[in-house]
């Protein structure tokens, strides 16, 4: 529909301004062209609102059945294309049927909304907040308008933060402990720690801390899960003894991260895990994982 | 398969650095448009090049100064980009972005070292940072040099008193505290290198190793340029832990490198106030560790120091060094069961020097030492190597070089004990050591209980040892080692005849002892210097000499006609020959003509039944006429005898000119100056007249023979014995008869058998010159030759 739409020659042209359009925040935007574009950046219980124009092309008018705007939470599923669900729905009627013959300006506004989810773009799904203006006209087909926006909610820091201590090994082969020194990371947090080796009786080679980032779709046998290493960051070169720390220091601001997401609207969840890994001179690989909280942290603290 | 291994590293250094030189490009080209985000790629792309494995420490170090020098470039980037209001904070989070460990710890290092310099933090606080962060390298090769490269940005960077990054009253300690840490991180990892790999290739891997060990080190010499270390804290802290890294790392060539960089870095005053705590690590190393070589090299520094200034030697009492050192030894002998010999030597020797240095005044230190080596040395047999036994002479030779006296090894009860161990060679090469000091500091060896000593000692060259049969010595040397000998001999003195006696008897006891190879030698200076002690009784008053004093010039007399007796198991008749002479020389100038007639007899004997080369018996008969002429203490018949023989031998020579020559001599037998009794003219005539028949007989055998005139040279020295017993008055020699010899010559030079002789010629002409040269004196002498025609 929105193909055929295009090969025409909108009958209008529709623009949406937010209210606060200029001193807004703007985050960069991925859309589904590849393409990166700024939008403006909310969070939840915030005000949305703004103007929305409708200039009808050099002279022509516009019949319609009435005008609305929708602000629409959406989760899409990539293997489930064109299947929406929308998770929060609001709709402002802006007009009654009627016809435009010049530039027409609607205030909108939708209060305190809540976007409890924050927009996200991962394998297999996405998480977008958009506004909709549809005009409706009846055997024409409706003319339709989106703006996308980003919503990121922020938290205060946990109250409980423990390390992640653990001591892990193969028998008689490679013993170590290690040490994060928190489970709970924001996301330009710096990740420390340590290594401690009790035992080693390989030849290792070299050794690795990954960003995992586990995304799990839908439920039941419909589970998908995708794994993507966000960062591998080399901790240690060249073989350790027995009672060597090696030090981690790995900071996170410069790799895409997002907070966990944990059962979003029940269709999807997004983990984070840190990869501890030994590689030997034979390119085994001896691993460990770990599931660590990302948390997006108020700017302003 | 070595050979390619050789060129398959120069590929890779090649590629390597063709690697890092385009990254180098593409930084600088980030650098000059001041683009950060760039130049940390691209750097971090350059240092990725170190990551390699496949080079030798050697070529890696060549990779290595490249990026260095890059790495300058880029620290000056950074610390302009601070000044462009970049935040330094910021950079040192920014560069640890990098996801390579390598790369990024040494931009770490390096923007480091810019943080240190904004001064926006306390200097320990980074350094701390940078050398706990570094523990992420834990290859070896790679560590090493990442560490060295830490060290060399912080080297002028650390908070040390005075510095402009002095922190707080801790200062010194975080200074320390931060090269300490990087120092045993350094030592580990080289340490480790060598137990990676396979087991064959440890001779390369040790050769790798020690191309590497100046790095460790290098964190020792920081340590030692801390200004803010004192004693102390030397004491407390730097030394301490040092040693004990040290020490644990259990590893012969990091101990053994790491106790000399120790020794020869730090100042010597600290070393004597802590000597304890560092002799005390000795034992506490590896049994294969070198310990002799480092901790004799400790002695010497401490022996220099000694020797630097006396002002210091106060601290060495202080401290009880010799005591301390002396233990540390004995333990580390003990500890190292299996020591070579060699070692224990060296470690004894070095122990001599530093006291010998310390305390010249104690000589019971130095017999302490070789008692010690005595007794490690004892079961043990002779030294076999040749090293150990150099280092033995080392040792016995250090006490007679400091004390330039050899009266003091003689005090040393030991030393004798210590020389014992030596095999017969280089008992002599000690013996020549001695005796050279002996020249050297012309000592005197005043009586015989220290003859006695000496000559023991020396005895490799006196006789010869046990099991020492065959004479494979160079000749030539053994008459340079027995020549030195003779000069010992000769210096032997004492005032006091009746202990240069004893001293002479000792000695005669100990060459007579020392088989006829070296009596030749040996037997000469004795009675020289048994000689000189006649001659010094001679000038004595008569009567101080009384009947009881062994002293009395007949008595050695007797000892030397022994001595000279000894010779003929040489046989060396020549010698002995010439010896008598001199003897009945000196019995001559003691009037003792019995003791004379005997030499003489003696003499007379030897050429009689020993010398019978003909040439050798003229070079003695000479020897005889001349030493008879002389010889004023005999009677008539005495004499008489003697000359008679002596002419009778004269005659009897082999060859005609010899005859007439040693015939003419005779002449002078017959007529002495200053002896009224010896002028008998009449056989001094006879002497002369027997000459020129011989020469005759000459002449005629060399016509005959040859078809020629012999030479007339013999008649020309006739006439000069004629012109000189002339000139004495001898009524005998008439002018008529010297006129006629004249004639006799002319005549025969001018005959038509003559050859011509330019000497001959010469000869003639200088002689009658001088005839002519009297008349023209005029007086008496003129008168007298006036009547010669010429």
């Amino acid at each position: 529909m929105n193909y055929i739409l295009g090969a025409f020659k909108p009958a209008c042209h529709i623009s949406i301004t937010f209210s606060d359009g200029k001193s807004r925040k703007q985050v960069p935007l991925k859309k589904e062209n590849g393409q990166t574009v700024m939008v403006p950046l909310f969070q939840s219980q915030e005000n949305i609102s703004g103007k929305i124009s409708i200039e009808p092309v050099s002279g022509k008018k516009v019949e319609h059945n009435g005008i609305k705007v929708e602000l629409l939470g959406q989760i899409e599923m990539y293997f489930d294309r064109n299947n929406f669900y929308d998770f929060t729905s609001l709709v402002r009627e802006l007009d009654v049927p009627g016809e435009i013959y010049e530039r027409k300006t609607y205030p909108f506004e939708f209060s305190t909304v809540e976007m409890p989810y924050e927009t996200y773009n991962g394998v297999n799904v996405r998480l977008r907040y958009i506004l909709k203006v549809t005009i409706s006209r009846g055997y024409a087909g409706s003319i339709v308008e989106y703006q996308d926006f980003v919503v990121r909610n922020y938290g205060p820091p946990p109250s409980i933060n423990n390390s992640i201590k653990m001591e892990v090994g193969i028998e008689d082969c490679l013993h170590i402990e290690f040490e994060y020194n928190k489970s709970k990371y924001h996301l330009k947090d710096v990740i420390i720690g340590k290594i401690y080796f009790l035992l080693v009786r390989i030849k290792i080679k070299n050794m690795d801390l990954e960003i995992r980032r586990r995304e799990s779709t839908g439920s039941g046998a419909n589970t998908h899960v995708e794994t993507e290493t966000l960062a591998k960051f080399e901790l240690m070169d060249g073989a350790p003894v027995r009672g060597e720390s090696i030090p981690i220091r790995l900071f996170l601001s410069p790799y895409e991260l997002t907070p966990t997401y944990r059962n979003i609207n029940n269709k999807f969840s997004v983990k984070y895990y840190l990869n501890l890994v030994l590689v030997d001179e034979e390119d085994r690989r001896y691993f460990k994982q770990q599931e660590i909280t990302m948390f997006r942290l108020g700017e302003t603290s | 398969m070595h050979h390619n291994g050789v060129e398959d590293e120069e590929k890779w250094l090649a590629a390597g650095i063709t690697g890092l030189q385009q990254n180098a490009f593409f930084m600088h080209r980030a650098l000059d448009s001041n683009n950060l985000k760039d130049a940390l790629k691209y750097s971090a792309q350059m240092l990725s090049e170190l990551r390699t494995s496949r080079l030798s420490p050697q070529k890696y170090y060549e990779l290595y100064m490249r990026a260095f020098d890059e790495l300058r470039k880029l620290e000056i980037f950074f610390k302009e980009e601070t000044k462009r209001g970049c935040s330094i904070v910021e950079l040192y989070e920014l560069v640890q972005h990098a996801g390579n460990i390598l790369p990024r710890l040494y931009l770490l290092c390096t923007v480091g070292s810019v943080y240190i310099k904004s001064k926006e933090a306390p200097a320990k606080d980074i350094l701390k940072d940078l050398v706990e962060m570094c523990r992420g390298i834990q290859h070896p090769l790679r560590g090493l040099f990442l560490r060295s490269y830490l060290s060399q940005v912080s080297r002028d960077k650390l908070p040390d008193l005075g510095s402009e990054y002095e922190g707080d009253a801790e200062t010194v300690s975080d200074a320390v505290e931060f090269v300490l840490q990087n120092f045993t991180e350094m030592n580990k990892l080289w340490v480790r290198m060598q137990h990676q790999g396979p087991a064959r290739e440890k001779e390369k891997r040790e050769k790798e190793r020690s191309e590497l060990r100046d790095l460790v080190g290098k964190n020792l010499h920081v340590l030692s340029q801390i200004e803010g270390v004192d004693l102390d804290m030397y004491r407390e802290t730097v030394l301490t832990r040092v040693l004990e890294q040290v020490v644990n790392c259990k590893d012969e060539i990091a101990q053994c490198y790491l106790m000399d960089c120790i020794i020869q870095v730090f100042p010597d005053e600290y070393h004597l106030q802590t000597l304890e705590t560092l002799l005390g690590a000795f034992p506490q190393l590896q049994p294969s560790v070198d310990i002799k070589t480092v901790l004799s090299r400790l002695m010497d520094r401490l022996s220099n120091y000694a020797a630097s200034s006396a002002e210091v030697l106060p601290e060495f009492f202080q401290v009880e060094a010799f005591v301390k050192l002396s233990n540390a030894i004995g333990k580390v002998i003990e500890a190292q069961d299996d020591m070579p010999v060699i070692g224990v030597v060296t470690l004894y020797s070095s122990l001599l020097t530093f006291t010998l240095q310390v305390h010249p005044d104690r000589l019971d230190f130095v017999d302490q030492i070789l008692g010690a080596c005595v007794t490690k040395l004892s079961g043990k047999g002779k030294l076999e190597d040749s090293k150990s036994r150099k280092q033995v002479v080392a040792l016995l030779s250090a006490p007679l070089q400091k004390y330039n006296d050899i009266d003091i090894a003689l005090k040393l009860s030991n030393y004798p004990h210590v020389m014992e161990y030596l095999d017969n060679g280089t008992k002599k090469e000690m013996a020549s050591v001695i005796i050279q000091s002996i020249m050297k500091n012309k000592t005197l060896i005043s009586n015989s209980e220290k003859v006695e000593a000496l000559f023991e000692l020396i005895k490799g060259l006196i006789k010869d040892l046990e099991g020492n049969l065959q004479s494979e010595l160079d000749e030539e040397d053994f008459h340079e080692e027995q020549n030195s000998v003779a000069r010992l001999i000769q210096m032997l003195h004492n005032d006091d005849p009746e202990e240069m006696l004893k001293i002479i008897c000792t000695v005669k006891k100990h060459i007579l002892a020392g088989g006829p190879k070296r009596l030749p030698f040996t037997v000469p200076p004795l009675i020289f210097n048994a000689l000189k002690l006649i001659r010094r009784l001679q000038n004595r008053d008569e009567n101080v000499a009384e009947e009881d004093t062994p002293a009395t010039p007949k008595k050695i007399f007797q000892i030397l006609n022994q001595i000279i007796e000894a010779l003929s198991s040489v046989p060396v008749p020549e010698v002995a020959m010439r010896l008598y002479l001199q003897c009945a020389e000196a019995a001559d100038d003691s009037d003792l003509e019995p003791v004379a007639y005997e030499f003489f007899t003696q003499a007379y004997l030897l050429y009689e039944e020993e010398i019978s080369d003909s040439k050798a018996q003229v070079t003695a008969i000479h020897l005889i006429i001349g030493t008879l002429q002389r010889m004023h203490v005999f009677g008539v018949e005495n004499r008489d005898t003697l000359t008679h023989k002596a002419t009778g031998y004269s005659a009897k020579l082999l060859k005609k000119p010899d005859q007439c020559r040693a015939v003419y001599a005779c002449s002078h037998l017959f007529w002495v100056d200053d002896q009224d009794s010896i002028k008998d003219g009449e056989r001094v005539l006879l002497c002369l007249k027997r000459a020129l028949r011989i020469a005759n007989a000459a002449q005629q055998m060399a016509n005959a023979t040859r078809g020629s005139g012999g030479s007339v040279t013999l008649f020309i020295e006739i006439l000069n014995k004629y012109l000189y017993f002339f000139e004495k008055g001898v009524t005998q020699i008439t002018v008529a008869s010297v006129q006629s010899l004249i004639e006799l010559i002319t005549n025969e030079m001018q005959g038509e058998n003559a050859t011509p002789d330019p000497t001959a010629d010469a000869f003639f002409a200088s002689t009658l010159r001088f005839i002519q040269f009297q008349k023209d004196k005029g007086g008496a002498v003129g008168e007298k030759y006036e009547a010669i025609k010429v």
